[in-house]
């Protein structure tokens, strides 16, 4: 029992990521609405963030700032001292800044384009709008 | 000057898209004229880049002088160079052809719809110089995000085929964002030249599979690879034209190139050719892909439709011919980047044209074409040969490259699609080609439309257009040189034959 | 072999492509027939000028652009391509003078795209003639194909669609169908495609791998009309009849054949095809079209389709004649492309001249017809002489030689077929020159005052008949350059 389950509990993170995408994909792929379409997408690419932030995050690490301690102290710390293992990696912390942008921006674009579409056919039902041109 | 190219080549786009959007306020003649000039000086960058490539090999640029793996490097070989060129050359014939297209269409929004062009072309230029594979990431963002823009200008279902393109280039990207998070957690690395020399220590780890076939999956449905091609025919159907001519030659291309960059440069040949034992399933669905693009193109029912299938088509082609895993297979599928964006390019422009006269794009639009737009319908002929594959255009021979790539393979099936499609192509474009020569077009029952009288479109489409045909032959003439020079370098030795 | 490096072949292919915009901006129809006559006069002199130096062993080469590794597109001239290109390249010039007669006689609409059409196609004639190897080859025939659609459905009506439909089916669906992926075959086994004397692909691969290569370039070059893929040319004969005269009876008809000669000669070389019985081969899908075409000609009674029929069976002597393998039946083949050009153009000009002069184009409606336009039907008398092979038209030497072949060869069973398919032009031209002649006055469907088409129609047509009787008696360069071909091919 615990032979199959130590993977999964080893890497939760992934799951939660795992379980998170597939809301969203779920969403876009089976919702008929272009809102909840667009809400899965966002709970898609929140999912891929929460996977880098958590593969950045390490069990007992701190902030990426090296403490020169109270007194100030000089720059030139040697390398031997600094233990990677006690500092969380930023990168990909850093990387999902831009990733979140990307994403707000996302969201935006197809807000708009759901509005420009809600003003052409009045409605955000896929069917609707579907057997609206069908109809033309 | 000439050391800071590959910067210029986004900077320059990148600035003037703003000062595009400023011009759109304050006056709004001058968005055009900045949007040539940026362009200019991307083409002229672009073509130095790849002049300073062949006679001095590949060029590193440190984006503020970061040393890789920790800032982010620009590193242009000759495939980024030639993709490059192509890209600039293209998105520059296109601005100028559909000026006058633009001007009329969107008078209002001119400063908007020049700014996203600008963009556009800024990111498809960073997807492809980049050496950094998260840099990518972002710059495919930008290019998706200002390519929804654009195409969300077009008239009647627009807005919903953009949305559609908006879900599906989501999932894409963030599919590829996610791959390289798993080639981040094994290699601690996003820059690709670093990622490559890490990787041989790890060709057996499964995350490395995983992250390859992630990152694979959402590269396909960015560039619409059968059986995830959906959005891309309504997207390009109901964009403007003068979107249509600027997104259909370059976006799925420069897709392919994201792809052969991973395969080649990123993941290098031994892991993908001889550890994965992938390649024949691969190229057995860009089988599928150029049957099924032929086969839809051939149920289409209007022009741009079909065309949007015949991308499909050739999409296939070329992720074939990049999986068949040997030296020829690879060489035709980056000449048919070349190659596909050119005619692409020519036969939409034409496609444009007609559409600026008859405002239509049905097949039946097309009836008398070769007596009341001539000079279009050349350029249009042209196309239409060169993606059928007669010599001497260049479509000709990228499609000899993959068939004897297949043949070296053994892989027949692949050139029996090959020929196939071709054969289908034929059909297509002669369809069309017959609905313009007979002055009463394809109606059989019925007394037909009286034909109005009008002339040719404007000098400022057919010039460009007839310079794209022109290049078609000229390409196809220079194929030789081509494959000499630029694109032998790139194959890496690890492919034998 | 001595090569000369010469730009010639180069100029004498661009030389028609040179003009076609002098012709579309031409003002008026007399100043774009005459460019037309000066490209064909320049064309014809710089043929001309070529013939001392094939005749006396050397080959003029010239390389235009470096496609694929050991691929360039170039030019070579060897007798057998300076054969071709001198018979394609005068009988431009008589089919322009026709052209003027019949188009204007008929009052065709579009002439100047006509014209423009038929320069490229020559051009692409000459390419194909003076291709160096198979990938030059291919692209000029494919420019052929494309350059001939126009003028294939020239009337631009329901009949024209149908067949211009039927025409580009058949030439580019076999020519990208079996053409380009065993041109790419034969590259991947022997890593060239330049036409060598002996052939270059012997050594390279299995028998049952070449027997399907051998097929696959028989069959795809569609334009030799070998049954089952002859529908095109019958289905072509709606174009005009200058068209269908030096298209169909000389430039494409003779480009596939010509094509499948340097394939069989150039490619697979006579030793290959005698050691792997493929000959043979030849020799019986040859002969099926020579009987099955001659026995449905002999059914016809639109004169156009009848000599089209006629076309699919003397087109196959020619195949039939390489198919031999030996010198004599390949000096009789090449031949027959010149005797058979000569000849069949006269028909064709025949028929055309006939429709001009009293809209007739059955055979049924022609009784009588000899007493009233007399000169045309000699004409059409000699030239059928010439097809059947009887002296004293030329025709009669090609086949003297065909015969020869077969005993040396020793292939009696094609003895017999092309003595059968004799007997059979025989019974399908005499009857219409018998009846044309020697019909009883009362019989005549004609009155007194049909008379000759005009000048620019008959003219030519006396001339090719000439011609084709001078062959006989004077057969150089022709005689020379067939054997010439024929001893460089058997390696002699």
């Amino acid at each position: 029992m615990s032979d199959l389950l130590l993977p999964v509990i080893d890497h939760y993170n992934h799951w939660i990521y795992v379980i998170l995408m597939m809301i969203g994909l779920y969403a876009m792929i089976a919702k008929k609405n272009l809102i909840k379409k667009i809400v899965g997408m966002n709970i898609f690419q929140t999912a891929i963030i929460l996977f880098y932030v958590s593969i950045g995050a390490k069990q007992g690490a701190t902030i990426p700032i090296i403490d020169h301690g109270p007194l100030g102290g000089s720059h030139d710390v040697p390398t031997s001292v600094i233990e990677a293992s006690n500092y969380i990696n930023p990168l990909p912390h850093v990387l999902m800044l831009t990733a979140i942008v990307v994403a707000v921006a996302t969201l935006g674009v197809a807000l708009a384009l759901a509005i420009k579409v809600y003003n052409r056919y009045e409605t955000l039902e896929e069917d609707e709008i579907l057997s609206q041109i069908r109809e033309r | 000057m000439s050391h800071h190219y590959p910067a210029l080549l986004v900077t320059v786009p990148l600035l003037c898209a703003l000062f595009i959007s400023i011009a759109g306020w304050l006056k709004r003649r001058l968005c055009f004229p900045i949007a040539v000039a940026a362009l200019s000086v991307a083409t002229t960058v672009s073509m130095g880049l790849l002049w300073r490539v062949l006679k001095e090999g590949v060029v590193l640029y440190r984006l503020g002088g970061w040393e890789p793996p920790w800032g982010i490097a620009y590193r242009v070989d000759h495939l980024n160079a030639l993709v490059l060129t192509v890209i600039a050359v293209v998105a520059l014939l296109n601005l100028i052809a559909t000026q006058r297209e633009v001007k009329e269409a969107f008078s209002e929004k001119i400063g908007a719809f020049y700014t996203l062009y600008i963009l556009l072309v800024t990111g498809l230029f960073g997807i492809v110089v980049t050496g950094d594979a998260f840099n990518l990431y972002v710059l495919l963002e930008i290019t998706s995000l200002t390519s929804y823009g654009l195409i969300a200008m077009g008239e009647d279902r627009a807005p919903l085929a953009s949305l559609n393109y908006v879900y599906m280039g989501t999932i894409g990207a963030c599919f590829y964002l996610l791959g390289i998070g798993y080639l981040y957690m094994v290699t601690g690395s996003l820059n690709m030249t670093d990622i490559a020399s890490i990787l041989p220590g790890l060709h057996h780890s499964r995350v490395l599979v995983v992250a390859f076939i992630i990152c694979m999956v959402g590269v396909w449905l960015k560039m619409a690879f059968f059986p995830l091609h959906a959005w891309l025919p309504n997207a390009y159907t109901y964009a403007p034209a003068p979107v249509t001519s600027l997104i259909a030659p370059l976006m799925t291309k420069v897709m392919i190139y994201v792809m052969i960059r991973l395969l080649l440069t990123v993941f290098t040949p031994q892991f993908i050719f001889s550890i994965l034992t992938l390649k024949t399933t691969v190229v057995y669905l860009s089988v599928i892909a150029i049957v099924m693009g032929a086969v839809l193109a051939l149920g289409a029912r209007n022009v741009k439709k079909m065309l949007t299938y015949v991308i499909v088509a050739e999409v296939g082609y070329m992720v074939g011919g990049a999986w068949l895993g040997n030296r020829a297979g690879l060489t035709g599928a980056i000449l048919h980047i070349a190659n596909d964006a050119l005619m692409t390019l020519c036969i939409f422009l034409a496609v444009g044209n007609v559409m600026y006269k008859v405002k239509g794009y049905g097949f039946d639009d097309f009836r008398g074409m070769f007596t009341r737009m001539p000079f279009t319908m050349m350029g249009f002929t042209a196309g239409a040969l060169s993606i059928i594959g007669v010599p001497p255009t260049c479509g000709f021979f990228s499609k000899w490259y993959l068939i004897s790539g297949g043949i070296e393979a053994g892989h027949y099936g692949f050139v029996a699609a090959l020929i196939f499609s071709s054969l289908v192509n034929t059909v297509l474009f002669f369809k069309i080609i017959e609905i313009g020569y007979y002055p009463n077009g394809n109606v059989h029952h019925g007394e037909p439309a009286p034909l109005r009288a009008m002339g040719e479109a404007p000098l400022s489409m057919v010039v460009p257009l007839l310079i794209v045909a022109a290049g078609l032959f000229g390409v196809g003439l220079y194929t030789g040189d081509i494959v000499t020079y630029v694109i032998n370098p790139i194959i890496p030795a690890a492919i034998v034959h | 072999m001595e090569t000369v490096l010469s730009i010639k072949p180069l100029l004498a292919v661009l030389i028609p492509l040179l003009v076609v915009p002098i012709l579309v901006s031409s003002r008026t129809p007399n100043v774009r027939e005459a460019w037309t006559f000066v490209a064909a006069i320049v064309k014809l002199s710089i043929v001309i000028s070529m013939i001392p130096a094939v005749l006396s062993g050397r080959e003029l080469v010239c390389t235009v652009a470096q496609v694929i590794p050991g691929v360039p597109i170039a030019f070579r001239v060897d007798a057998l391509g300076m054969l071709f290109a001198l018979v394609a390249a005068s009988l431009w010039m008589v089919t322009s003078a026709y052209s003027i007669g019949y188009m204007r006689g008929l009052k065709e609409h579009s002439q100047t795209r006509y014209f423009s059409f038929f320069a490229i196609a020559l051009s692409a004639t000459m390419g194909v003639a003076f291709s160096e190897n198979l990938l030059t080859l291919y692209l000029f025939y494919e420019m052929l194909s494309l350059a001939t659609f126009p003028l294939v459905t020239h009337h631009q009506d329901a009949k024209a669609r149908t067949s211009g439909r039927k025409y580009l089916a058949y030439i580019l669906g076999t020519s990208i169908g079996l053409v380009l992926p065993a041109m790419i075959l034969c590259y991947h086994l022997s890593g060239t495609l330049t036409f060598s004397d002996q052939g270059f692909l012997a050594g390279t691969g299995s028998s049952p791998l070449m027997t399907v290569l051998l097929f696959m370039f028989v069959f795809g070059f569609a334009k030799a009309a070998i049954i089952p893929f002859h529908g095109w040319l019958p289905a072509a004969m709606v174009a005009p009849t200058p068209v269908s005269a030096l298209l169909h009876a000389v430039a494409v008809v003779k480009v596939g054949v010509f094509s499948i000669v340097r394939v069989l000669t150039g490619m697979f070389g006579i030793d290959l095809l005698a050691s792997l019985n493929l000959g043979i081969m030849v020799c019986v899908i040859a002969s099926c079209t020579i009987l099955t075409a001659s026995l449905i000609a002999l059914s016809q009674d639109n004169l156009k389709r009848l000599l089209a029929f006629s076309t699919i069976g003397q087109l196959s002597y020619i195949i039939l004649g390489v198919g031999l393998l030996s010198p004599k039946g390949i000096t009789g083949g090449v031949l027959h492309i010149a005797m058979h050009a000569f000849g069949k153009i006269t028909l064709f000009f025949c028929a055309g001249a006939i429709f001009v002069a009293t809209g007739k184009r059955n055979i049924s409606e022609m009784v009588g017809i000899g007493k009233r336009m007399p000169v045309t039907m000699t004409a059409f008398f000699i030239g059928a002489l010439s097809i059947t092979g009887l002296p004293p038209a030329g025709g009669f030497l090609s086949k003297w030689y065909l015969v020869l072949g077969t005993l040396q060869a020793d292939q009696l069973a094609v003895l017999v077929v092309l003595l059968v398919s004799s007997l059979l032009n025989a019974a399908y031209f005499m009857p219409i020159v018998y009846r044309a002649f020697f019909c009883p006055a009362e019989k005549a469907m004609f009155e007194n005052r049909v008379r000759e088409a005009p000048a620019f129609c008959v003219v030519p047509l006396v001339l090719t008949a000439l011609i084709s009787i001078i062959l006989l008696f004077y057969p150089e360069p022709f005689f020379s350059l067939a054997c010439m071909a024929a001893q460089r091919f058997t390696g002699g």
